[in-house]
């Protein structure tokens, strides 16, 4: 379908891009890759007046290595995401995630930092960059500022970016040599996860050390399963005795019910997705 | 092999793989689609539907959209009047069937959710599409009929001026057929001393999803009004026009260009074509629509949608005694082209190719206040075998028996062809041991039997199921005359001609109309076998009733069986009338003619022509046989005197993971007997894509409304088609006993992975937890449901999945983010 017509700019730097913001108001839209954008576009869901791409601001994409940190650029393709040996090395949870985000040309054309900023709780980045403690760099006119990633995702397709900033980059705290594995529970290949658990895990002597975990649409956000990494801290990597710890994953989340299933049966899954999750990152 | 008395004797291209010559334009789309069509001054419209399942129109505003730019026009049904026309039912399954007026844009009510209020005519397609926004109609909600079982019992009434949602009810019964005994009696005794499995089974309401959504144009400025349109069925869709329109039948000419797929969903006759043609001529111009995804998905018509209770009754070793079926079919809002006699295609099919001595079949078909239902992929069949290929699982594990041996206890014999079953039909040909021995050992039985044992005494988390689907099905629709015993609206003949073009080409006009299908390379395989002339020098003319005046179009696997031999005959009355032309010429008798790879030879010496040296004699005509007219054109009209009955044997091993529901398949054999095989590689696509749309309705598909009468599975997103990703390398292979109803030996295939996949994958997903305790799971075969099923919450009854659509473009709730900039996410 048409989307209803809307003015269209496409700045080449970031202050551009927050002059046109500030000028427009909440008229404007921003596009990333498009990827949720677009369809909103055509189905007449919203009609902005105007849309600002962010696609010819070279500044906000790429991939760096900044001391304790990877550094990814807003608008770098998942594709360029999961092929960088950076983000394999150091966030090799983003890297899982990423390899089985949507399909192949939502990969090469969605960007990290716009579906970060859309905030779909099914959205598979937003448990990785929330059990690695990711920050968001944020522009706005009066600079930038970080937010840590516990105080960025605020609500359903809600973020802690204001209506007047724009997420620059994500500066993910290097985590490396652990285990990593994204446990994604779909019925068909290209649907958004049911559930899905991000699992970081850091194995000393056979045993956990440390333990991150992240879950993907069991709540309004991205949430973080912190009583889990607690209780995982000490245990044996093998399944009988993470068992216990993944039982908590449930605890304290709020998963929709739909045509994929009710909420009780998402809280199960998260129990036995979360196991499988850490017991392969501590394998692997 | 008894048919190749008929054949020449050279046959090089028929059982070729020859790769589709249509193929390179469709695959890189730079070919005629409709949308594709852009003529002079052509305006498009647009239409606003209705977001209620039933409801008063109360009032209409256009005045905004009329203000709004480059509109030419803004119509309701009342504006339009009679000039819309009439939607037409061709099947009334009964003489009393209740049947709701269907018009095109309803005038002054509602009753289903996307239905047509107004349509917006503006010079581009976008700005027809935001003057629609603007229409201001005012609804008076009125209570909807949505559950099929509820509607049964006319507690909310679909169309209050009815009085009854009942349509038709229709029955068939051994005994008052004399085809077989009494069906109460078989299972009074089988009650006494023998087991009766009762069951009831949902047939999910499904979504067709073509791949090319609907379009139309038309253009009234010729002498002829010519509608061009995305469809199945140019041929029924002109003979309804006219006969609905007043406009006379030769001054309509329907083009089908390419069709991007149908699988049923374009054997229809839409709102959406009568109203472009209504307008068109109202206006003078030419006039487009194109519906988006959306569109389609909510209101292209639906298929299946059915409860079915089936009563099977057999003694203690399981040989079977009587079936009885009880159906209840979900019609929609109104009664379609086909669509109240899909339901009855099955009555012949339950008792699919076993030796049942009593039967019953008694269906009711309900009004309700959706989208109206018609053929999907098999229509009819797919749910007759579902029902008979679970029960006869269910009885094997009543027995305690191997389901393929109570199978084989069952079934005819191969000896015992042709055989007439106890629903009145003559299977023509078949061989069910030979099929399934070859699946049997293709699939490795006995080994994923013996798996299934070690992984169920282990108590593994991951157990393995075993399906089986032994089915047939009555294809090539259809003989005209048992159609009409059935009250259906048309014959089902098809017609064909052969051109012999003056350079030696051979053009073949058919009335089939592939949407897809590969015709044109499987036709021109058979002519140049037919004729002696080469693959590349056929060309296959459809789907335009100006050049292909005659035909019945295609659906119902009947291309090939039915237009193929009519295609047959026209090609040997050339060969009939080219014959005393090379006499003449050869200057011999034409006795002493014959006629071998393309060449008339006279008998004995090596004087000869070739086909086409004596089309370009004829061309020139200056010298050819006294009394005879100067061509060799000739066509032919083909009604078979049955169908046929493609069969197969289909297993299916599915892995169950008892921890989260989730299925996976494991291995899918299956061994077709389609008769002679005229083009491998087609046939093994149609296989392939057969099964993907019978396992998506086992494992993925649903078309799920709210309790307001809402498609909510009304996008990809939740309607879940699966992807190349979702499927797996399934192992296909054939056995051969031709058809006797063609010359070709030929049997449909268009339909049959479909019809056989379902049950199988669903036999499986149950054999793997049957030990568990599980029954039945209901389709599709959700994780949730069978880890409920599994868990003995709900044993995956229909109340296992809430009616809501996922977050991600639903804007009650998942669009906030981006609609209101002031609580962020503004960034996708």
């Amino acid at each position: 379908m048409i989307p209803a017509p809307f003015e269209y700019l496409a700045p080449t730097t970031v202050e551009d891009a927050l002059a046109a913001l500030a000028e427009h108001g909440e008229d404007a839209k921003i596009l990333g890759g498009g990827q949720s954008l677009l369809p909103v576009l055509r189905m007449r869901l919203n009609a902005p007046e105007m849309v600002i791409d962010l696609g010819k601001i070279e500044s906000i994409r790429g991939i760096r290595d900044d001391g304790d940190a990877i550094v990814i650029g807003a608008m770098t393709t998942h594709a360029a995401v999961g092929s960088d040996p950076l983000v394999a090395e150091h966030a090799a949870l983003v890297s899982r995630a990423v390899d089985h985000l949507a399909d192949a040309q939502i990969r090469h054309r969605g960007t990290f930092g716009g579906a970060l900023a859309h905030a779909d709780p099914a959205g598979d980045l937003g448990a990785p960059a929330l059990a690695l403690g990711a920050q968001f760099v944020i522009a706005g006119p009066g600079g930038t500022r970080t937010v840590a990633a516990d105080d960025f995702f605020i609500d359903l397709f809600e973020t802690a970016i204001g209506e007047d900033e724009i997420l620059t980059e994500v500066r993910i705290p290097k985590h490396t040599g652990w285990g990593a594995h994204y446990e994604k529970f779909v019925r068909v290949a290209h649907q958004w996860p049911i559930v899905a658990v991000a699992a970081a895990v850091r194995v000393e002597g056979g045993v956990i050390a440390e333990a991150r975990v992240g879950l993907t649409n069991m709540g309004n956000t991205p949430l973080r399963a912190r009583s889990v990494e607690e209780a995982l801290v000490g245990v044996q990597a093998t399944e009988d005795a993470v068992r216990e710890a993944a039982g908590k994953a449930a605890d304290g989340t709020n998963p929709p019910s739909d045509l994929n299933g009710q909420a009780s049966y998402r809280k199960h899954l998260a129990t036995v997705l979360t196991r499988r999750a850490v017991v392969t990152a501590a394998g692997g | 092999m008894t048919t190749t008395q008929d054949r020449p004797a050279v046959a090089k291209e028929i059982g070729q793989e020859r790769r589709r010559k249509e193929d390179q334009r469709l695959i890189t789309g730079r070919t005629r689609w409709t949308d594709n069509i852009v003529l002079p001054g052509m305006l498009h419209m647009a239409m606003v539907r209705s977001p209620f399942a039933h409801a008063k129109i109360t009032s209409i505003d256009k005045s905004a959209a009329e203000a709004s730019p480059n509109v030419v026009s803004v119509l309701t049904g009342a504006d339009l009047g009679e000039s819309q026309g009439v939607l037409i039912n061709a099947w009334a399954i009964t003489t009393d069937q209740v049947t709701p007026t269907h018009l095109p844009c309803p005038i002054d009510k509602v009753s289903f959710a996307g239905e047509i209020v107004a349509v917006v005519v503006a010079r581009t397609q976008a700005e027809a599409r935001d003057a629609a926004e603007l229409v201001d109609v005012e609804y008076e909600e009125l209570p909807a009929a949505l559950d099929l079982k509820k509607s049964a019992n006319d507690e909310v009434l679909a169309h209050p001026d009815l009085g009854t949602n009942k349509s038709a009810f229709w029955k068939f019964d051994s005994l008052e057929a004399g085809t077989g005994s009494s069906i109460d009696e078989a299972i009074e005794k089988a009650r006494t001393d023998g087991v009766v499995i009762e069951r009831e089974y949902r047939q999910q309401r499904l979504i067709p999803a073509f791949m090319e959504p609907r379009s139309t144009v038309v253009d009234p400025t010729g002498e002829q009004i010519t509608m061009w349109s995305a469809t199945q069925v140019p041929h029924i869709l002109r003979f309804a026009l006219a006969a609905t329109t007043g406009v006379s039948e030769s001054k309509i000419r329907v083009i089908a260009p390419d069709v991007g797929g149908g699988f049923g969903g374009k054997l229809q006759t839409t709102p959406e074509e009568w109203l472009t043609f209504a307008i068109a001529n109202r206006l003078g111009k030419p006039v487009k629509f194109t519906e988006t995804r959306s569109e389609s998905l909510m209101v292209a018509h639906h298929g299946r949608d059915q409860w079915q209770k089936l009563t099977l009754a057999a003694d203690k070793e399981g040989n079977v005694l009587g079936l009885k079926v009880d159906l209840l079919a979900d019609l929609g809002a109104y009664v379609s082209l086909v669509g109240g006699g899909v339901p009855v295609l099955g009555a012949f099919m339950f008792n699919a190719i076993y030796k049942f001595p009593a039967y019953q079949f008694n269906c009711q078909t309900v009004l309700t206040n959706k989208t109206w239902t018609d053929a999907y992929r098999g229509a009819g069949r797919p749910e007759a075998t579902f029902g008979i290929e679970r029960m006869m699982s269910e009885l094997a594990a009543e027995l305690d028996m191997d389901p393929l041996e109570l199978r084989e206890k069952n079934w005819i014999k191969h000896e015992e062809f042709p055989f007439t079953t106890v629903a009145g039909l003559e299977y023509d040909t078949g061989n069910y041991e030979a099929a399934t021995a070859l699946a049997r050992e293709m699939f490795g039985y006995d080994d994923l039997r013996a798996e299934q044992k070690r992984r169920r005494d282990a108590g593994d988390k991951v157990q393995l199921g075993i399906g089986i689907s032994t089915f047939t099905e009555m294809c090539g629709l259809a003989p005209s005359r048992v159609l009409g015993q059935l009250n259906y609206g048309a014959g089902g003949w098809e017609h064909a001609s052969v051109r012999m073009l003056a350079t030696g080409k051979v053009e073949v006009v058919t009335g089939a109309s592939a949407h897809g299908q590969g015709h044109e390379t499987a036709f021109s395989q058979i002519v140049a076998d037919r004729l002696g002339v080469a693959f590349d020098d056929v060309e296959v003319l459809h789907g335009d009733t100006q050049i292909a005046h005659k035909g019945l179009d295609t659906y119902g696997s009947r291309s090939l069986v039915v237009g193929g031999e009519a295609l047959v005959k026209a090609a040997d009355k050339v060969v009939e009338k080219a014959k005393p032309v090379a006499a003449h010429l050869l200057e011999a008798s034409v006795d002493d003619i014959e006629f071998e790879g393309g060449r008339f030879t006279v008998r004995g010496t090596d004087q000869g022509l070739a086909i086409g040296e004596i089309a370009a004699a004829m061309f020139s005509a200056h010298d050819y046989p006294e009394g005879m007219e100067p061509s060799l054109d000739s066509e032919a009209t083909f009604d078979p005197v049955n169908f046929n009955y493609p069969h197969g044997t289909h297993l299916c091993a599915m892995e169950v993971d008892t921890e989260t529901g989730a299925v996976k398949m494991r291995k899918y054999v299956c061994v077709d007997d389609i008769g002679t095989v005229i083009n491998p590689l087609i046939v093994s696509g149609q296989i392939h894509g057969g099964l993907v749309q019978g396992i998506a309705q086992a494992l993925w598909e649903e078309a799920v409304y709210d309790d307001a009468g809402t498609l909510v599975s009304g996008s990809f997103v939740d309607y879940l088609l699966p992807t190349a990703a979702d499927t797996m390398n399934y192992e296909i292979d054939h056995t051969s006993t031709p058809s006797i109803t063609n010359t070709l030996g030929t049997k449909g295939v268009g339909e049959a992975g479909t019809i056989a996949s379902t049950p199988a994958v669903v036999n499986a997903v149950v054999d793997a937890v049957r030990h568990l305790g599980v029954n039945d799971i209901q389709m599709p075969c959700t994780p949730e449901r069978v880890w409920k099923a599994v868990n003995g919450v709900g044993a995956g009854g229909e109340a296992s999945t809430e009616g809501a659509a996922a977050a991600h473009f639903d804007p009650a709730t998942g669009m906030e983010g981006t609609t209101d900039r002031t609580t962020g996410g503004t960034q996708a």
